[in-house]
């Protein structure tokens, strides 16, 4: 990592650079401001400096053309600067549909990283470089912050519900991940490293893993639930079928829809009754307590896996290890 | 005139009770003075001991909850006790029916239990610190103030909903008293800037400090009475909170900011000896900044998961309320062009307010575009974004007013020649100390961080080493300020040749303000007429 | 100068206490600016009550939107009769209020102590009937917090819905009792025959409080307790 002064942490995603052109260009127009503004009062304390007490200004009262150019030339750069950011900020927001999918959860003070092959990690996240990747966490205690400078991301992870960030990383190495937003005693210790490797390294290091995958992890907990005793797969039983359910839209029983995300399984699985299905009657008991956050995630790559419909209930013991793949 | 005047509203009555029981606004200001001072040097230790921390990486001075707490202390001291109150509270009591030309604000027993409402609560609120302190962070976010923390959140919470009430029942005084306590003649537009400034404020809270104040007391029943209405375990949403915190605390910050805003005012008319450019944008851009600065709160909130489209929303009103602002700053500017410009202590805390003030809001462009909030929010680039506001602002502009208004409250003046000094090395301290906070942030630390990874270290140190200039220049102001009381030069009613109702009376004035009501004839600022009569 | 109707901003004078009137305060120019005066700064007070009061009004807005079944479910654990008298106890109230208004704006010292002691009846019935509305929920450990017990589907958000029952009515009760305060010292004024036709600020600001307590129920009321209702009673 980097050492003296620097201004700028490293460019490490493709995000990165794109914020920091804007970051660039407000600098220079702030900076032009300033010194505007800063040359004119110094100028003016000396050029009409009096000790005179008595001495009076110029009775100059206001200019209404001049207060209009100053509110409408501020508005303008104003109006640009909200464009170009609003811009930079939906792509950072929106991660892109064949982006590798990791899970995490921040509890007080470390944060857990699972990947879809199984592999587990704590305070360190291993991605492969060039390839999109989207982190999905939440908190199990209070509100955390997942912060990667180097990659220029950021969001707040709030218990009970699935944040996200995604970036393309351009260069190996190891960077900087903090907690950022304050969680008590050891917050300043809630950091970590993210390691860039190449995708080769990345396949081997995720190699190592002795574990199943999550999607697998997920099925046995959900065998071990006995949830397929009533999300049948024909579509018949006392809950709905969950083949091919994942991003889809269903018509809810209050008579709005949902999409179907990570957010609404989960809630559908801790708050069952909250929002059901239409046509199905609010049967289903809370797993509230029964399903940890590690849990979840498995039991999400699971419906996430069971995408080719009712009659491949075979096939998905042989898992695909990765989830995020095109539809 | 060289002798005190006998009769003052300091030598009317003698004795601690006289004080204590005083329903002059002129009094009250100066025990506002004697507490928020208490807690600006209570709240100025915890930042000394915040910037030891961080001279090296790693947390070897203090515990990190020791550290927690000494940050949060810090901050609720600073905001609720020193930056709210600071110019309202204390100069806006001093200042305002005489700027009226009244005899008192309209309200005198409600201001004094104003005061009283403000020290109970300062009470609660040292009673935590005493007990062992808070460690939520002065935004008392939940679940981690419900739930989590096990420090005084409480008292501390209890603290802060009751200063609320002193700071609503401020506001409802002096609404009232610039309604209906108007001298004769003294019309709107006649109205001294420092005055409209103070009623854009009293707007803010009046609608915002009841918000908190519930909020807060909210967080403090679900912590002592079980109620569940943050609760993400119940299917509560923290996040909630934090609208309703920064419906608050965000129209906070004109709170503190405007008031100063206004003193600058009449500092920069009266050492320029011209009436301020644009009196009417200036007088507008207050109210605007006011009713605006409701509709910005949630660019707290960006990274907090709230959706896009509203971050977008909020995101052009902030840009917005960055508007008036600068045109505040430009008609300041324009003041100054072809005026007589006496270079004077007060104008030098003039000057070093639009230094700082310039880059805390300019700086505040990048946290209102989203593409860059998302990477400096929580870090240090925001800490030295506010702190550029709330102390280069509001705090050069509070000892901008006080130094234009102490002959006045005191009948003395001050050496000029220290008090510059003093202002100097608070400028030259404060961008020490929080220039290279801007620094940090864009290269990634976080705020409330107990210690960090060691290439920052540079940095930290040039930031420590500033705030030992800063506390230097303070404690030089402050005793020119205490030095004066004694050995300062007797001021006389009008040492600025100022323009203002308030420079009419006597110094210090008369327990009433003024012999007789004063009748208004002219607008404010009126030098150029004033003075072909003077010469 | 004259005392009849001298406008807000008459011109000044010193102490020229022959034509004041007794209740006028030294800082004032005349009685009729400082009835302006109060008159203004108790509306503004009203205005941060209603800012005061909209924190829990929002707090309520957004889990009702999200949890509408609940909302309906803890709606129906409230006591509907209980509510709906002490709505009628508030009104009638407010009625006594106006009527001890007019009586001191008219100069009739004993009417505004009795109207003022009437309400004072009608607000403490109003506690009284809370009271017992109150117990009730301690009885059935409706009170959210560790003992807290609720059988259905949604028993968590009818937590966080009896959490803001009891703040939003909990903190209009601690109103009524601030403003059973101000009667009794209303009612102490009007038995020393203290208000006449010049002067009768404080029953008309209290009246203004009073009422703006009473709208706030009026308010809580259907919010409360009538969120599922229709098409049954009780």
């Amino acid at each position: 990592m980097q050492s003296g002064i620097s201004f700028l942490p490293e460019q490490a995603s493709t995000l990165a650079p794109r914020v920091d052109n804007l970051y660039f260009f407000i600098v220079a127009v702030t900076a032009f401001f300033a010194l505007l503004v800063t040359v004119l009062v110094v100028y003016f304390a000396f050029k009409y400096h009096t000790d005179d007490p008595y001495a009076v200004g110029a009775p100059i009262h206001g200019s209404i053309p001049l207060e209009l150019f100053w509110t409408a030339v501020p508005f303008v750069i104003a109006i640009f600067i909200f464009a170009w950011s609003t811009n930079v900020y939906f792509d950072i927001v929106r991660p892109p549909d064949q982006a590798m999918q990791v899970y995490s959860v921040g509890k007080r003070w470390m944060w857990k990283f699972q990947h879809p092959s199984g592999q587990r990690e704590i305070n360190e996240l291993h991605v492969p470089v060039g390839r999109p990747v989207k982190v999905t966490f939440t908190s199990e205690d209070v509100l955390h912050d997942l912060f990667i400078p180097a990659f220029r991301v950021k969001a707040d992870a709030i218990p009970g519900r699935y944040s996200t960030i995604w970036f393309t990383a351009t260069q190996t190495g190891e960077y900087h991940l903090f907690c950022a937003e304050y969680c008590g005693t050891k917050h300043a210790g809630m950091i970590g490293r993210v390691i860039v490797m190449e995708e080769t390294a990345y396949q081997a290091w995720l190699d190592t893993s002795q574990e199943s995958s999550l999607a697998a992890q997920g099925q046995a907990l959900y065998e071990s639930l006995s949830c397929q005793s009533c999300h049948l797969n024909d579509g018949n039983g006392r809950g709905p079928a969950l083949h091919g359910l994942f991003g889809s839209e269903v018509q809810l029983a209050n008579g709005t829809t949902a999409t179907v995300d990570e957010g609404y399984l989960r809630e559908s699985i801790l708050n069952s009754q909250m929002r059901v299905v239409a046509g199905y009657n609010p049967i289903m008991p809370t797993f509230q307590g029964l399903v940890d956050e590690d849990g979840m995630v498995g039991l999400i790559e699971y419906i996430k896996s069971l995408r080719t419909g009712p009659s491949s209930e075979g096939a998905s013991a042989s898992l695909p290890a990765e989830a995020g793949e095109p539809e | 005139m060289t002798t005190q005047p006998t009769t003052t509203y300091l030598n009317v009555t003698h004795g601690l009770a006289s004080w204590l029981l005083t329903k002059d606004h002129k009094r009250i200001g100066l025990l506002y003075l004697v507490v928020v001072s208490i807690a600006f040097a209570l709240g100025g230790v915890f930042a000394g001991l915040i910037r030891l921390e961080l001279l090296t990486p790693p947390g070897d001075m203090v515990t990190s909850d020791l550290y927690n707490r000494i940050f949060t202390m810090h901050g609720v001291a600073m905001v609720f006790f020193v930056l709210i109150p600071a110019v309202p509270a204390i100069l806006g009591n001093f200042v305002l029916p005489l700027q009226l030309g009244a005899k008192d604000v309209a309200f005198p027993k409600l201001n004094l239990l104003s005061w009283y409402i403000f020290v109970i609560g300062f009470i609660f609120t040292a009673f935590a610190m005493v007990m062992g302190g808070v460690d939520t962070g002065w935004t008392f976010y939940t679940p981690y103030s419900t739930t989590a923390s096990n420090s005084n959140v409480m008292a501390a919470g209890v603290g802060v909903f009751i200063t609320g009430f002193s700071s609503i029942l401020t506001g409802v005084n002096f609404m009232v008293t610039i309604h209906r306590m108007r001298a004769p003649g003294l019309t709107w537009f006649r109205l001294p800037l420092f005055v409209w400034a103070l009623y854009a404020t009293s707007l803010v809270q009046i609608l915002g400090t009841p918000v908190v104040a519930i909020t807060v007391l909210m967080v403090a029943m679900e912590r002592g009475l079980g109620l569940g209405i943050f609760d993400p375990t119940l299917g509560g949403d923290p996040v909630l909170f934090q609208h309703l915190f920064w419906f608050y605390s965000h129209p906070a910050v004109y709170i503190m900011i405007l008031p100063p805003m206004g003193a600058i005012s009449e500092c920069i008319a009266c050492f320029s000896r011209k009436t301020v450019f644009g009196y009417s944008f200036v007088a507008f851009s207050s109210l605007s900044i006011a009713v605006f600065g409701f509709l910005v709160w949630a660019h707290h909130m960006f990274v907090a998961g709230i959706s896009p489209y509203s971050a977008m929303v909020f995101s052009f009103l902030t840009f917005a309320v960055a508007i008036p602002s600068a045109v505040k700053t430009f008609n300041w500017t324009a003041t100054l062009y072809r005026g007589a410009i006496w270079f004077k202590a007060p104008m030098m805390y003039v000057y070093g307010f639009l230094g700082l003030f310039l880059i805390g809001g300019l700086t505040g462009l990048f946290l209102a575009s989203l593409g860059t909030d998302v990477h400096i929010h929580d870090t240090y680039f925001v800490v030295a974004h506010f702190h550029y506001i709330m102390v280069g602002g509001a705090i050069m502009g509070y000892l901008a007013g006080l130094h234009f208004w102490w002959p006045k409250m005191t009948g003395r003046m001050y050496s000029d020649g220290l008090a510059k000094v003093g202002a100097a090395l608070i400028f030259i301290g404060f961008n020490l100390t929080f220039f290279p906070q801007f620094i940090l942030g864009y290269m990634g630390m976080p705020r409330r961080y107990h210690m960090y990874p060691p290439e920052w270290e540079m940095l930290n140190v040039l930031s420590t080493g500033g705030a030992g200039i800063l506390g230097i220049g303070y404690l030089l102001a402050v005793g020119a300020l205490l030095w004066s009381l004694k050995y300062g030069a007797v001021a006389g009613d009008n040492p600025w040749h100022a323009t203002g109702l308030e420079w009419t009376t006597q110094s210090p004035p008369l327990p009433e303000n003024f012999v007789e009501t004063p009748i208004v004839t002219e607008p404010a600022y009126n030098y150029a007429h004033r003075e072909i009569k003077v010469v | 100068m004259s005392e009849v109707a001298a406008p807000a901003h008459a011109v000044g004078h010193g102490h020229d206490a022959l034509h004041h009137h007794a209740a006028q305060q030294h800082h004032f120019e005349s009685l009729d600016q400082q009835h302006e005066a109060s008159t203004l700064g108790m509306w503004f007070f009203l205005v941060q009550e209603v800012m005061f009061f909209g924190g829990l009004f929002t707090a309520y807005m957004v889990y009702r939107i999200w949890y509408p079944e609940a909302w309906a479910e803890g709606s129906r654990e409230l006591d509907i009769l209980l509510g709906g008298i002490n709505t009628v106890v508030l009104i009638g109230s407010s009625l006594t209020m106006a009527l001890a208004v007019r009586s001191a704006q008219v100069g009739s010292n004993k009417g505004a102590f009795r109207w003022t002691m009437l309400t004072m009846i009608l607000g403490l019935t109003f506690l009284v009937i809370k009271f017992f509305e109150y117990e009730h929920k301690f009885e059935l450990n409706h009170v959210p917090g560790a003992n807290f017990v609720f059988e259905g589907p949604h028993a968590n958000q009818v937590e966080i819905f009896l959490s803001l029952y009891f703040a939003m009515t909990g903190l209009h009760a601690l109103h009524m009792i601030i403003g059973f305060g101000i009667l009794a010292w209303v009612a102490w004024l009007a038995h020393n025959e203290r208000f006449s036709r010049e002067w009768s600020t404080p029953v008309e600001m209290t009246g203004l409080y009073w009422h703006f307590v009473d709208i706030v129920w009026i308010f809580l009321f259907p919010l409360l307790y009538l969120v599922d209702r229709a098409g049954q009673l009780g």
